[in-house]
């Protein structure tokens, strides 16, 4: 039964270099086109270099609050304009902050794409700050930021990593803290946006019922004459501090009824040649089926958690390898221990090839589903993009993640997890 | 493509044990999704068995004599297929979107897990620590501990009253043998829909579907529990207190089924006063709903954060809600005023037609992007059969159509009554303060 469920990827059906179209702007902005006339609809998504990493530590959440204010108002249209624009044709379009970027994705029927693009090149290129959204905004970000602080799992991923990343830009949360949000004035976002936000190094993906050429034609007319000499340069990030020992902290609220658990350490960037090793080792670790060994361990076994598993991140820099898991706060340490347990199995043992060729297995077969909407093929060529996989990637696949073995992953878990130094977060009352 | 996939005819076919089939071929990616419905949900349940419904489809990961839960997990994830399942007021579900040339096994499975569940004492014992722990879970969030309180509030006598993962007290005391009669009763074929969408022939999968289902029993009619819910006289108002610094709001009304004839101007009342919400259970995106008239009066005013509105599709007379977040320089009382105004507005003044063709074409494109999943296209030909049909699904869009500005006015007017609402409040202790950089 094993082998009848065994799937090999149709390559012509998944996106590559017959289909995908790759133009840079003269500018530096760079555009890829993937049609697809099965849908009626069209996605863009993009990235600027204008992340936290850009923002000074008193102004924690400066990133952010630019880019939640962007729609917010611009030289020749209102709030109200601008989103009566788009919403009256059932069109969406959001930005968000990052660390290392800030993203914008929108999504309208294809007959709508001049609309769409057309509000993303407004809205980056000429957006007002009104004082009195400024003021609204903040509002709805301290909100969010209050509502953080009883959130016990993002409570917990806050220690880990205050923990895992002290000293490091990682260390802090992108959407800041209530003084700093509270201390940004309307001319730190006026700054930060003329200083940040510019064609360099910008990337914008289009896919759906859309030719490439009426794609570039669209974001020609909309940003190909955006210039800002000011831009700086890109920043990169050092690798994580080294964990000295093991380090637990838990961050008390009270009331709750759950206690959550992050525990961990740094991974390899999305661009190391460890992080599809890392990635299928941790497919074993905590996701395959219902949620991998840690899953089996904690749910199944044990029956102490509704969720336990284990994920690591796709990021431009050292981003967290982390197993999570929401329990009884009485059953808090002997779930930890079971974590433990799980971990040293892993680290002192290569996978048996069996269980590792069912990981490699699900990645592959995972593709076309992730590929299936206009977004997922979108957020798909921005990573190819950023983190130069190339446009037949998705060809290369395949046979990239059967060549890597049980070996190559254990070697690569026990490189960045070390059961003597790691972090142990928790959340909870 | 046609310009509304959804207005294809779909003929439904019935075995005769009962099984009702839906299939509709797709052949736009090598995917099929498949799901299996059980018309049982929370509202089948009694006090003492709250949260069965959702405990017995837990149970049915726990694998069959001939599919043992592990062999399977492994041989459906190792296709990197999508498999879980929903339980929900009116119905429960079990799905998987598979690669087409694997569907043979989710197929498999799900007709043997129909029939052969073991519903093993260990793992029934296992898996009631594992429903605690979900339900501790939503605990912790203040808006559940305010839906809660809210639907007690609302339903005295129907048993929507309850929350679908059901009370700690039950979920304590119920027993094997409980929750093993609940799926004898309700898991059977008369008492299902199979709806299959894809890349597949409809004439070789109906021949597997029969093969595989065609000899199980049919069994006796299901019982289904009707209590109706007696109207009600005066505005309920309730508060529930905890930790944090944010005070949440909802305010229900009681609103008919998803067959009422009303039911389609107030899906189009809620897109103008909070904006659109489409069918779309899995991807498609949203639309936001700067523009609809409450967030433009309460946001942009400044007597709440955020709003949004809902009106779910039930068998039984359920709640149009609206949750908002209230400004932290705003009380409840005067977002409360600001609310009834806009909802006086609608009463006295019916709309013009450009707001309700703006909400058409909304409602349209939300469609047109769920459409771009299999596994939503294979979600609605089973969802619309568990409160009414799969016509009500092709005809949404001309329904929504045909609603006049007038008809929004007298269902405002009807439904958006004081003594037909609960005001559920969260005040916030002050406890657990952010702390600062």
């Amino acid at each position: 039964m094993h082998n009848s469920s065994f799937t090999l990827l149709k390559k012509s059906s998944l996106p590559g270099p017959d289909d995908i179209t790759r133009r840079v702007l003269e500018n530096g902005i760079t555009l890829l086109v993937r049609p697809n006339f099965n849908t009626l609809s069209v996605s863009v998504s993009g990235y600027l270099m204008a992340g936290s990493l850009y923002e000074p530590l008193q102004k924690m959440g400066l990133a952010d609050f630019v880019s939640s204010t962007l729609m917010r108002g611009t030289e020749t249209h209102s709030f109200q304009e601008i989103y009566s624009g788009l919403e009256s044709i059932g069109a969406s379009l959001g930005f968000s902050g990052g660390t290392h970027t800030a993203g914008f994705s929108g999504k309208s029927l294809g007959t709508d794409l001049e609309i769409l693009i057309g509000s993303i090149g407004e809205v980056l290129r000429q957006p007002t700050f009104p004082a009195d959204h400024v003021e609204r905004v903040r509002s709805q970000l301290l909100t969010a930021l209050d509502l953080r602080a009883q959130n016990t799992g993002e409570m917990a991923s806050l220690a880990f990593d205050e923990i895992v990343y002290e000293g490091h830009p990682y260390q802090y949360p992108n959407e800041g803290m209530p003084d700093t949000v509270s201390a940004i004035t309307r001319q730190d976002l006026i700054a930060f946006h003329r200083r940040h936000y510019g064609p360099k190094d910008m990337v914008i993906a289009v896919a759906g019922a859309v030719e490439p050429e009426r794609a570039f034609q669209s974001v020609a007319k909309a940003l190909g004459d955006w210039d800002n000499p000011e831009q700086p340069a890109v920043k990169t990030v050092p690798p994580a501090p080294a964990l000295e020992k093991t380090t637990s902290r838990h961050y008390t609220i009270p009331d709750k009824s759950q206690t959550d658990i992050v525990l961990g350490a740094a991974g390899p960037s999305r661009s190391s040649p460890d992080f599809y090793p890392a990635k299928i080792g941790n497919s074993v670790l905590g996701q395959f089926g219902m949620m991998g060994r840690i899953g089996e361990a904690v749910r199944k076994n044990a029956g102490l958690a509704y969720y336990a598993y284990s994920s690591l991140s796709s990021s431009m820099g050292p981003g967290p390898w982390t197993v999570s898991a929401g329990v009884d706060p009485e059953d808090t340490e002997r779930v930890i221990q079971l974590i433990v347990d799980e971990l040293e199995r892993f680290l002192s043992h290569p996978v048996p090839e069996e269980e590792f060729a069912d990981s490699q297995s699900s990645y592959i077969g995972k593709l076309p589903l992730a590929l299936e909407s206009n977004a997922g093929v979108a957020g798909s060529l921005l990573n190819i993009e950023r983190y130069q996989l190339g446009l037949d990637y998705f060809h290369r696949y395949e046979d990239m993640i059967r060549e890597i073995t049980p070996r190559d992953a254990h070697r690569v878990a026990n490189t960045y997890l070390n059961l003597h130094h790691l972090a142990i977060a928790t959340a909870g009352p | 493509m046609s310009d509304q996939p959804l207005l294809e005819e779909i003929q439904p076919i019935q075995l005769e044990n009962g099984l009702q089939v839906m299939l509709k071929e797709i052949h736009t990616a090598p995917l099929i999704s498949h799901w299996v419905w059980y018309r049982v949900g929370s509202r089948d349940e009694i006090p003492g068995k709250t949260g069965i419904s959702h405990w017995v489809e837990h149970m049915l990961f726990k694998g069959t004599p001939r599919f043992p839960a592990e062999e399977v997990e492994r041989d459906i994830s190792r296709t990197g297929g999508l498999w879980n399942a929903l339980t929900y007021l009116d119905w429960t579900t079990f799905f998987q979107t598979m690669p087409a040339d694997t569907i043979d096994l989710a197929l498999e499975l799900e007709a043997d897990r129909m029939v052969n569940s073991v519903f093993d004492p260990t793992e029934v014992a296992r898996e009631r620590t594992v429903v605690i722990s979900e339900r501790q879970g939503r605990e912790n969030s203040p808006g559940f501990q305010l839906k809660e309180a809210l639907r007690a509030a609302a339903f005295r006598v129907h048993p929507y009253h309850h929350e679908i993962i059901g009370d700690m007290a039950d979920l304590k005391t119920m027993q094997r043998d409980d929750l093993y009669e609940h799926y004898r009763t309700y898991y059977r074929p008369n008492n299902a829909l199979v709806a299959v969408a894809g890349d597949f022939q409809t004439e070789s999968m109906l021949a597997k579907i029969k093969a595989l289902y065609g000899d199980l029993p049919p069994g006796e009619e299901t019982p289904r529990h009707s209590r109706p819910e007696p109207p009600q006289k005066g505005e309920h108002r309730l508060s529930v207190e905890g930790p944090g610094e944010t005070t949440i709001v909802e305010v229900a009304y009681h609103t008919p089924p998803a067959a009422d004839p009303d039911f389609f101007p107030l899906l189009i009342m809620d897109s103008l006063l909070s904006g659109p919400t489409g069918l779309n259970l899995f991807g498609g995106g949203g639309i936001s709903n700067k523009t609809s008239r409450l967030y433009m009066k309460m946001v942009e005013e400044d007597v709440a954060v955020d709003i949004h509105g809902g009106l779910p599709a039930t068998i039984d007379p359920f709640l149009y809600s609206l949750h908002f977040i209230v400004h932290p320089r705003a009380s409840v009382d005067e977002a409360l005023v600001v609310l009834d105004q806009e909802i006086a507005r609608i009463q006295d003044t019916p709309p013009v037609e450009d707001e309700l063709n703006r909400a058409i074409k909304q409602a349209r494109a939300l469609f047109a992007y769920g459409s771009e999943s299999i596994t939503n296209q294979a979600f609605w030909l089973g969802f619309a059969e568990m409160f009414a049909d799969y016509e009500w699904v092709r005809s949404y869009i001309n329904r929504l159509a045909s609603v006049t500005p007038e008809d929004i006015q007298r269902v405002a007017t009807e439904y958006l009554r004081p003594q037909n609402r609960i005001i559920a409040t969260y005040i916030p202790n002050g406890i657990g303060t952010p702390r600062n950089a």
